[in-house]
């Protein structure tokens, strides 16, 4: 292929660790000890893990090898879907890495660490006044943790009003993990399908809503990229029925400065700071789900909160409404330093042209390609497009066969089959920090793997092939489990 | 902006491609009501320079600085991390991919978390480790969550009075909506769980202790596990400082059937209390009830080994509200931290570093009683151990705090009964002159 960054470079094999070193090896210090030998039961002793010895430098090739069988954002183009694979900047690592802040104890009393608190402070009100929302608490680990803290701040404001509510309402392009995350507070999801033009149906939730539902879970923009422009009605009609509104804050990155989730009429919203705020995803975390919450559900966050009395920082517990503790301590607080950095370096101004240019990359991506792929909604975009492989069908082409030949031309996948309202669904959320340039050479790819899904799809059919692996066995591995070697 | 790449000429040729004249019409679609009508309230961009002077200033808001040494534990642990850690974590390749979705572009992830796993479970004595949970408070919370899907008709779980608090606060926010009730289990004399009561229990569908405990303290879990087999419970052993592996039997060789806890000592700074990682494994037979992600072995077309994500049918993005739980983004590069750690210290640099810890920690411990304070529990303890003073120690802890050493928790915030109570926590980056500070302070 011509245009497509794809190239081969050698690829190093590498055993399992367990495959090499020599009993006797050691890839680090172990300190001499400075005290005497203490007495021991040996009855409490056991053999030890077997573990292999493996020296520093066979640790360090190792590593260095299987780095390079991975792809990351910094590798080139990464255009997962509802992942938000923004660019990471290398100063936030260098913050939050730092040995003043990497060494804090997170049990010190709270006047021996009033810059941690300081930073988880600030930062509570920065998402406030990103979201429109009134208060924040940053401990949730992740999305889905912060959307479990949501529906159990759901589950405690209906309790307080002395009913217990069964169901919620789960449109069918929210997240994911919405439906477990709610099944964990005992809601049973009532589905909701979205209307013709791919967004919710104000009628449907009208007949639907009523006084054993909890309220809905909302991701706006949904799954399919598109603004929900009937959640401030949507919302009327849940608030009327005494429920409240959820929103799924995973694609915040699409309307910083644009959208006001609070006159959405959404109680309560989650973010990922590892989407839209820019902290690394780390092969699959550590992530950051803070929970952003009306006023007036408040006195629900999970605890503690950090509070300033105009002198000092501090920790408060004392909050009998609460719905406790989530994580063992303040969240992943190095994600949340870096997210930190990330809004000081932004700014406002930043922020928005940030979601401005991510709906700019989206739109144009969706315009170059829409005559190649099917588009499956040809309507206004934000930060996402979702196309399909209902073109490619009669050339007996799949939309993992794409994905596999856009792995061999040097870019991730986009996110593929999902949602599921798309049979064959094909995600793609450039985001706001890919050039032009790249743009464009990415839609000439795609097209030339569409004309070649036509002209030679052995092509795409037996992609990739310039990877250490060639196509997996995924329902092998499966079928007979092997999880530990 | 240099995160930014749009000229103004992109945009308008961006703008002419799409068919829209501006950015208000390519939101158009947004209903007036529902716009951020004024501009966000936030501090002015910084360049990157001005952002380090900005954490230059938070940084000199710290009393406890990186020179202090801080004898705490309490669920996050000071070791000595090698420098190759943060240079292997922080490769790019790692560092910026997300979760391996498409495994032939991802195998240094999925074999990264495939070693990880193995050398999990054999550190634990469990058949199966997944690829991590939040951290060691919401495994545990999810461990008793699988102990009732796996008890059925069972409706309670029992957790022992000398699991970390913080632990117990998570297990209950999390089973406060369910229909499930958590009973705790007094302490003995000892500084280990009384198991008692639980001849009584039949409705029990898992027990779960920590161990080492709060307190540092070792639990006898080979005759706990037994006890809670009797009631034909599941045995949930948790834990906060893995390093005691290297030194004491392992969980799952004690007969633990669900083993998770808190992995940060493995390579990772306390950094405030996160990131770290939850380690969770099992044996074989609940594997398909485990929450959390998987990594198993299997071929490619050609027959060659690779990694992929498995057994995800238990999983919320299949399963959905029948999931084995909500988790989707789990620790990551956390994961891979604590291998590559695990790793370089091999069998024998565990062993011997255990060791370590547990000497200096009995160094502290017996040079404080012969200073006239209590070791409050007479069980064994590694790494942490708790004393009671006679009088206030709080006057001798200010001396010793502005000579830089962070003396200790004081318990009674935790445990109301524990007036005048200390856990202390030592590592091997506790110097025999520290610790003889600490003594002679005390001795005063």
């Amino acid at each position: 292929m011509k245009n497509a960054p794809g190239r081969s470079g050698l690829i190093m094999d590498e055993p399992l660790l367990w495959e090499k070193g020599k009993v006797g090896r050691n890839g680090m210090s172990v300190s001499a000890s400075d005290v005497p030998s203490a007495a021991l039961d040996e009855q409490l002793c056991g053999a030890g893990p077997d573990f292999p010895d493996l020296s520093e430098v066979e640790i360090v090739r190792h590593y260095t090898r299987l780095s390079q069988w991975n792809f990351g954002v910094d590798t080139g183009m990464y255009p997962l879907g509802s992942c938000t694979m923004k660019y990471n900047p290398k100063i936030n690592e260098k913050h939050a890495g730092s040995e003043a802040i990497a060494t804090v104890h997170p049990m010190l009393d709270d006047e021996y660490c009033q810059g941690t608190l300081k930073i988880i402070y600030d930062l509570q009100n920065y998402l406030a006044e990103i979201t429109g929302l009134d208060a924040v608490s940053v401990q949730p680990a992740a999305g889905a943790h912060g959307e479990l803290a949501g529906m159990l701040i759901f589950e405690a404001y209906h309790q307080a009003r002395g009913k217990k509510r069964t169901k919620i309402l789960m449109p069918d392009t929210a997240h994911g993990t919405n439906p477990a995350s709610a099944a964990l507070c005992g809601y049973k999801p009532v589905p909701v399908k979205s209307g013709e033009r791919g967004i919710l149906d104000v009628e449907q939730i009208r007949e639907l809503m009523d006084d054993e539902t909890a309220g809905i879970m909302v991701t706006n923009p949904n799954t399919l990229g598109l603004f929900e422009e009937n959640i401030r009605e949507v919302a009327d009609i849940v608030h009327g029925k005494g429920g409240l509104v959820y929103g799924d804050g995973a694609n915040m990155n699409a309307v910083m400065g644009i959208v006001d989730m609070k006159k959405c009429g959404v109680d309560v919203l989650h973010l990922n700071l590892h989407k839209t705020f820019s902290t690394p995803h780390g092969g699959g975390g550590p992530g950051a789900g803070p929970v952003c919450v009306v006023e007036e559900l408040a006195p629900y966050l999970p605890s503690p909160l950090v509070e300033f009395d105009g002198t000092a920082y501090r920790l408060e517990a004392a909050r009998p409404e609460s719905v406790g503790r989530m994580h063992c301590f303040h969240g992943n607080f190095g994600v949340l330093v870096r997210a930190l950095c990330y809004i000081l370096t932004m700014g406002a101004e930043n922020l928005k042209k940030a979601s401005q240019y991510a709906v700019l990359n989206a739109s144009y991506i969706k315009v170059k390609l829409k005559d190649h792929l099917h588009l499956a909604y040809d309507r206004p975009c934000m930060h996402e497009a979702v196309f399909s492989d209902k073109k490619q069908q009669e050339f007996k082409v799949s939309t993992l066969d794409i994905a596999k030949r856009l792995m061999d031309s040097g870019y991730h996948p986009p996110t593929i089959y999902f949602p599921l309202v798309v049979p064959g669904a094909i995600m793609i959320e450039p985001t706001e920090t890919e050039t032009l340039e790249d743009l464009d050479t990415f839609i000439a790819v795609v097209k030339e793997i569409v004309a070649e899904a036509q002209s030679d799809p052995d092509l795409l059919r037996n992609a990739p092939q310039r990877f250490k692996v060639k196509r997996l066995d995924e329902t092998a591995a499966a079928r007979k489990p092997c999880l530990c070697g | 902006m240099r995160y930014l790449p749009h000229t103004d000429a992109d945009i308008k040729t961006m703008f002419d491609a799409i068919g829209v004249k501006d950015f208000a019409d390519i939101f158009s679609n947004i209903p007036e009501n529902c716009r951020y009508d004024r501009e966000m309230n936030l501090p002015e961009p910084k360049t990157e320079w001005e952002l380090n002077t900005y954490m230059a200033g938070i940084r000199a808001m710290m009393e406890v600085t990186p020179d202090h040494t801080v004898l705490i534990g309490a669920g996050r642990y000071q070791h000595h991390i090698p420098s190759t850690i943060p240079a292997l974590m922080s490769r790019s390749e790692f560092l910026t991919a997300y979760t391996p979705y498409q495994p032939e572009m991802a195998q240094g992830t999925l074999q990264g978390l495939f070693e990880y796993q193995t050398l999990t479970a054999r550190l634990l004595g469990v058949d199966v480790a997944n690829a991590s949970m939040y951290d060691g408070a919401s495994g545990l919370a999810e461990a008793l969550l699988m102990g009732i899907r796996i008890g059925r008709k069972k409706k309670r779980v029992a957790v022992s009075g000398a699991i970390h608090p913080h632990y117990r606060a998570v297990v209950d926010t999390y089973f406060k909506p369910t229909e499930f009730e958590v009973v705790e289990l007094p302490l003995l004399e000892d500084g280990t769980t009384d198991l008692s009561s639980l001849r009584d229990e039949d409705d029990l569908a898992a027990v779960a202790l920590q161990s080492p405990n709060f307190f540092g303290v070792v639990e006898d879990l080979e005759a706990a596990s037994a006890a809670i087999h009797d009631i034909d419970a599941l045995c949930v052993a948790c834990f906060s400082e893995p390093l005691a592996f290297g030194l004491m039997k392992s969980p799952g060789s004690c007969g633990a059937d669900i083993v998770c806890g808190e992995g940060q000592s493995f390579g990772m700074p306390p950094s405030f209390g996160g990131p770290g990682l939850g380690m969770f494994g099992c044996r074989d037979k609940f594997v398909r009830n485990m929450p959390g992600r998987l990594v198993g072995e299997t071929t490619d077309l050609d027959g060659k080994r690779g990694f992929v994500l498995t057994l995800s049918t238990r999983e919320q993005h299949i399963r959905r509200e029948k999931a084995t739980s909500n988790i989707c983004s789990n620790q990551g590069i956390c994961t891979l931290t604590a291998a590559m750690y695990m790793a370089s210290l091999g069998g024998s640099g565990l062993r011997k570093l255990a060791r370590l810890n547990y000497d200096k920690a009995e160094y502290l411990k017996q040079g404080l009683q012969e200073t006239g304070a209590a070791c409050s529990f007479s069980a064994p303890t590694f790494n942490e151990f708790v004393v009671e003073f006679g009088g206030d120690f709080e006057p001798a802890r200010k001396r010793l705090m502005e000579q830089g050493i962070v003396a200790g928790l004081a318990l009674e915030p935790y445990y109301p009964g524990f007036k005048n109570r200390y856990l202390f926590c030592v590592t091997e980056t506790a110097s025999r002159e520290i610790m003889d500070t600490v003594i002679s302070e005390v001795a005063k």
